[in-house]
């Protein structure tokens, strides 16, 4: 019952703001001493416990160092940007007539899901697609219709996020090979239940359908919402909002 | 045979190079802590193995050290002017596109060639082989940038580095929170929540199960993070023994909706690093160290309507195939 402590100690670094890295450590520590906790046992045997619980967690950190390779994308992206790449975003979209920032995330939205549900998870993401593309390009095409105020311009940035981990999320679970499903059939296989992926990824078809309708309704609302006005004016418009609020 | 260690070969000596430059940056805020901190990584990419478990484990609490108890700082390593970028945007044209999706092609690529090809399966290695080509898609694509605009021979290591720093101590987070759950298993912290849960939780009825597992695995995705660490545990607690067992649901409806109600949890809390702060800091948002970051606040309207559609969905359908 005491190794709960350790999932206490992740809810209450989350509360208090602490750094997660830091209430992470703490946490396996915590974790892996409770776990050796028992009456007679003594300091020595707690510190036995403390070195290899940091073994443990070291072996794993070593195991799982291929989280990493996604960063090799860095150099690429920062030296397309050095490039003018995130200019020639907002070149193309300022000459495109039909868009506005919510149609553009929707349109990324479907594509997005489209692309996971064939496994093509790595055609999105945050370095790659949002940051230098998608977010710049919403921002131009609502700077079309007129000037932005700062706020605006981080809700549009904001919901370009949202909108590539929401395709992402409800989309690549209908992809056979994907992490999650292998999770799931393992999970099933070692429990003495043997599922096939594509009657899990099957599954997921609906909830994907439903998650496009959702979301897709809400970028069709969003670009009614976004605050027009100079964006010099960004400080008293805030304040505005908040008296409203 | 282009294996997992060649791919960390490359990232290592990536971040070394952001480990050398750093340190020779005067006017970096964090210079030293910064280039150590770089540089630890990159010792991890490059002597992980070879350094044993306890090693490997002081590693990360000088990481830890190092990045988590204060602030890392940003560099602003020379780069061309707004007015330089608008120029070279309208001479380079859409072909700067390219090099981009290099990337995903080669990664996609990559991969259905080592499934389906006799070549393919020489080439790159079966143990994470999409990850393994992404990579391999990363440094074609840069070879292809480089040789094509012929930039400064350090300038993608500056810019990449500029970029690594305005992610900061978030690199580490999904690993980290892989390794916490390494530690859990082994403690077998998701034994004592499922018994917990299930014998706390009057699991009576389909509709109560249903929304017990469905809420049980977005609030514990909300606190590890991560959906794979809430899945065990939930599944184990209420998804097997009640849902499927004691009320006869359909596995396959279950269990993939059960992530998917995971999932929600993940769009929510700040301990998806990679998917909510990163992004954050990525678009620099104003409020990118809140918990409630802007990216969040975006989400969670439709993380929470999709809650309760996965579960009326599981409800309708779960007992009726």
């Amino acid at each position: 019952m005491w190794v709960l402590l350790g999932v206490g100690v992740l809810v209450l670094g989350f509360v208090l703001r602490m750094n997660p890295l830091v209430v992470i450590v703490i946490s396996a520590l915590v974790t892996g001493l409770m776990a050796a906790l028992a009456p007679g046992v003594g300091p020595a045997a707690l510190w036995a416990a403390a070195v290899s619980t940091l073994e443990a967690f070291g072996k794993a950190f070593n195991d799982s160092r291929y989280f990493h390779i996604t960063w090799v994308i860095l150099p690429l992206i920062g030296l397309l940007e050095r490039e003018g790449l995130k200019e020639r975003a907002r070149i193309v979209i300022s000459r495109a007539q039909a868009a506005t920032a919510g149609r553009l995330m929707l349109v990324y939205l479907f594509l997005r899901q489209a692309t996971s549900a064939l496994g093509l998870t790595s055609l999105g993401g945050h370095p790659q697609m949002v940051r230098p593309l998608l977010a710049p390009m919403a921002e131009g095409a609502a700077e079309r219709e007129g000037p932005i105020t700062e706020r605006a311009r981080m809700r549009i940035r904001s919901m370009s996020a949202a909108t590539d981990n929401i395709g992402l999320f409800f989309g690549e679970d209908i992809f056979i090979a994907i992490g999650s499903i292998v999770l799931m059939v393992g999970f099933l296989e070692q429990a003495g239940i043997i599922v096939e992926p594509l009657q899990l990824s099957v599954w997921a078809i609906p909830t994907a359908i439903a998650a496009f309708l959702v979301h897709g309704a809400r970028l069709l609302m969003f670009d009614r919402t976004l605050e027009r006005g100079p964006p010099e004016a960004k400080a008293a418009a805030t304040s505005e909002t908040e008296a409203a609020q | 045979m282009i294996t997992l260690d060649h791919a960390y070969l490359v990232v290592g000596l990536m971040f070394l190079a952001f480990s050398i430059l750093t340190l020779m940056d005067r006017e970096h805020p964090t210079r030293v802590r910064s280039a150590l901190f770089w540089g630890l990584i990159a010792a991890s990419m490059l002597v992980g193995t070879w350094i044993g478990d306890l090693g490997n484990g002081i590693l990360v609490l000088g990481l830890v050290a190092l990045a988590g108890v204060r602030k890392l700082g940003i560099a602003r390593p020379a780069t061309t002017s707004p007015d330089e970028r608008e120029d070279r945007a309208v001479r380079y044209g859409n072909w700067l596109f390219v090099p981009a999706l290099i990337v995903p092609l080669v990664a996609v690529g990559g991969t259905l060639a080592a499934k389906n090809t006799p070549f393919g399966a020489w080439l790159i290695s079966d143990v994470q082989t999409t990850l393994i080509a992404l990579g391999l898609g990363c440094v074609i694509a840069l070879a292809v940038a480089w040789a094509w605009l012929r930039p400064p021979i350090t300038a993608p290591f500056q810019e990449g580095r500029r970029l690594v720093d305005s992610i900061g101590w978030a690199v580490l987070l999904p690993q980290m929170l892989a390794s916490l759950g390494a530690v859990f298993l082994m403690s077998d912290v998701g034994g004592v929540v499922g018994d917990l849960i299930a014998s706390t939780v009057p699991l009576t009825t389909p509709l109560i199960a249903v929304v017990a597992y469905c809420v049980g695995m977005a609030a514990f995705t909300v606190i590890m993070g991560n959906a794979f660490a809430a899945f065990p545990v939930m599944t184990a607690a209420i998804g097997l023994p009640i849902l499927i067992h004691q009320f006869d649901g359909n596995v396959a409806i279950v269990c993939a909706i059960g992530m998917l109600a995971g999932f929600c949890g993940t769009l929510m809390t700040p301990m998806a690093a990679n998917f909510n702060v990163v992004p954050a800091n990525l678009l620099e948002l104003p409020d990118r160290d809140s918990p409630l970051n802007g990216v969040i606040r975006a989400q969670i309207p439709t993380a929470l309507v999709m809650l309760g559609i996965n579960m009326v969905l599981m409800y309708a359908l779960a007992f009726r195939f």
